[in-house]
């Protein structure tokens, strides 16, 4: 049945790695901005404008409720009829990055919730402004809570990426599908590509569960 | 803050007597809940003042507004002669704002009941956060003056342990250091006792007991140890539903209570122990 060709499977395999490369950059660029950008829409949440609360929640919600994939077609082929056009990677980032920002908030925003209101009392009877308390007092007590959730969305951005290729990035899923159209042999690249995500993908969450003790450890949490 | 404007109450207090803190009929409601019911309390500059009464009284609330952890409903609190709750806009009291809150919670230092310390950050550096990033002290004059402190309070060979490595009782002399390091000049402690270890007690105890006799800082305390509050308030008040029932010297008060409130207050406390 199977007639897996090792053959085709080795002359196959540097380009597929070359394509991990990009795979690996765009889940990371994703990231960054999707965590720098969640953190600004869950401190946004929390500013003492209800109206301004109110309309940053809608927003997470809109985002969270509709597919990446449009989202991704949407930046790419109906932006630039609003003068907006963007390359590939661009639109890729900024929607994978925005979509992931949305989840993100809801894990800081966890986060933040979980620090007790004596630490905000503590920090007043100091005489601490606002933004130094956020930043020095609250943040890095919501942060050890907050990785096992950042870390699922690290992998699930990773995972995510094939979306990618159908606005013609050219990451793991792109290279395996132009490889799949040239020589009609679909098996091997396939196959190749889910090892490749199992590769990476077990690996950063054991690496992600062992940060967040040491994290804990390091801020003397445990 | 209140919305109506303060025509009644002056603009600063003056004079030879200017009380350290003074709530002038203070009130605070929790919707249609009475917390604190047209309060009227004096606290002298280095007057140890310690409040006891029954729970729910309002106790807490007093310190807490006073920190401005708290708003307050009606009324004027002072502290130094100036206004805390209120500023002046050259003719009348209006409700303070945030930089004017700032201004005046700088004279202020709190203790609380679960010490609340920051777990991330070693006892040094819980001491010297205030005072690098809000008094604005270089690094070195920050760590001396919270080292200094942390031997005052006998914790300077722990300096370097995180909050979850301290006993509640060292954790509380840690935080007495903490508010101390800011130089307030009243200080404010909540039930600090009340979390510890009874073998513990007397380790804060110790540490507020040194405060009275060697500073000159102005103290209200609320506590249920009434041992320690006769052996060291200068006066004591009994709160009864948002209101001093009854006030004096502790012999006074624990000696011969006048107000009937006040006798079934201190029997009830006296059974319990
Ligand atoms: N945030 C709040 N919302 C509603 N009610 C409150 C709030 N904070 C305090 N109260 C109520 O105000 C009253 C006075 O509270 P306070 O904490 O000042 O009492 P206390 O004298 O310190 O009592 P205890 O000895 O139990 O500490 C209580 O009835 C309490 O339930
Ligand atoms: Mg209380």
């Amino acid at each position: 049945m199977l007639n897996w060709d090792w053959d085709f499977t080795w002359t196959i395999l540097p380009r597929l790695l070359s394509a991990t490369v990009n795979t690996i950059l765009a889940a990371g660029l994703g990231y960054a901005i999707a965590v720098v950008l969640g953190l600004v829409l869950a401190l946004l949440q929390r500013t003492r404008s209800p109206i301004f609360t109110a309309s940053v929640r809608e927003i997470i919600e809109f985002v969270r409720s509709t597919p990446l994939v449009l989202q991704v077609f949407f930046v790419f082929y109906v932006a630039p009829q609003f003068g907006i056009t963007l390359s590939p990677w661009v639109a890729g980032m900024l929607s994978i990055g925005v979509h992931y920002a949305a989840y993100l908030s809801e894990v800081y925003r966890g986060g933040i919730d979980s620090v007790p209101k004596g630490q905000w009392e503590a920090a007043t009877s100091l005489n601490l402004s606002t933004t130094r308390t956020y930043f020095r007092i609250v943040i890095p007590q919501a942060l050890p809570p907050s990785l096992a959730g950042m870390g699922n969305y690290l992998v699930g951005i990773f995972k995510d990426t094939p979306i990618l290729s159908v606005i013609g990035v050219a990451e793991l899923m792109h290279a395996a599908n132009s490889i799949g159209a040239e020589t009609y042999r679909f098996l091997e690249p396939y196959t190749l590509v889910g090892i490749i995500f199992l590769a990476i993908s077990l690996p950063t969450a054991a690496l992600i569960r062992a940060f967040e003790g040491w994290m804990r450890r390091k801020l003397g949490l445990t | 803050m209140t919305d109506e404007t303060h025509a009644s109450f002056p603009l600063r207090l003056e004079g030879a007597n200017v009380p350290m803190v003074s709530f002038r009929k203070v009130t605070k409601r929790y919707g249609s809940l009475v917390v604190l019911d047209s309060l009227d309390l004096d606290v002298a500059e280095g007057e140890m003042v310690t409040i006891i009464g029954p729970s729910g009284s309002g106790k807490t609330t007093v310190l807490r507004t006073l920190m401005t952890l708290d708003s307050i409903n009606d009324g004027v609190i002072y502290v130094d002669g100036e206004p805390l709750t209120h500023m002046s806009d050259g003719t009348k009291l209006v409700p303070a704002n945030q930089r004017h809150l700032r201004k005046m919670r700088s004279k202020i230092g709190m203790c609380f009941q679960h010490f609340h310390l920051f777990p991330h950050m070693t006892a040094l550096e819980n001491c010297m956060e205030g005072p690098v990033n809000v008094l604005g002290l270089s690094k070195k004059e920050a760590r001396e003056r919270s080292e200094e402190l942390l031997r005052m309070v006998g914790m300077a060979d722990k300096r370097d342990q995180h909050p979850s490595r301290l006993s509640g009782g060292q954790q509380q002399r840690v935080a007495i250091a903490r508010a101390l390091a800011m130089r307030p000049k009243v200080m404010l402690f909540d039930e600090v006792t009340s979390a510890l270890d009874p073998e513990v007690i007397g380790e804060v105890t110790g540490v507020i007991k040194k405060l009275v006799s060697e500073h000159n800082l102005t103290m209200l305390m609320v506590t249920h140890q009434m041992g320690f509050a006769r052996q060291i308030s200068d006066r004591v008040s009994f709160f009864y539903k948002g209101r001093i029932e009854e006030q004096g010297t502790p012999d006074e008060l624990f000696g011969d209570p006048k107000k009937e409130r006040t006798q079934q207050f201190l029997s009830a406390v006296r059974e319990a122990v």
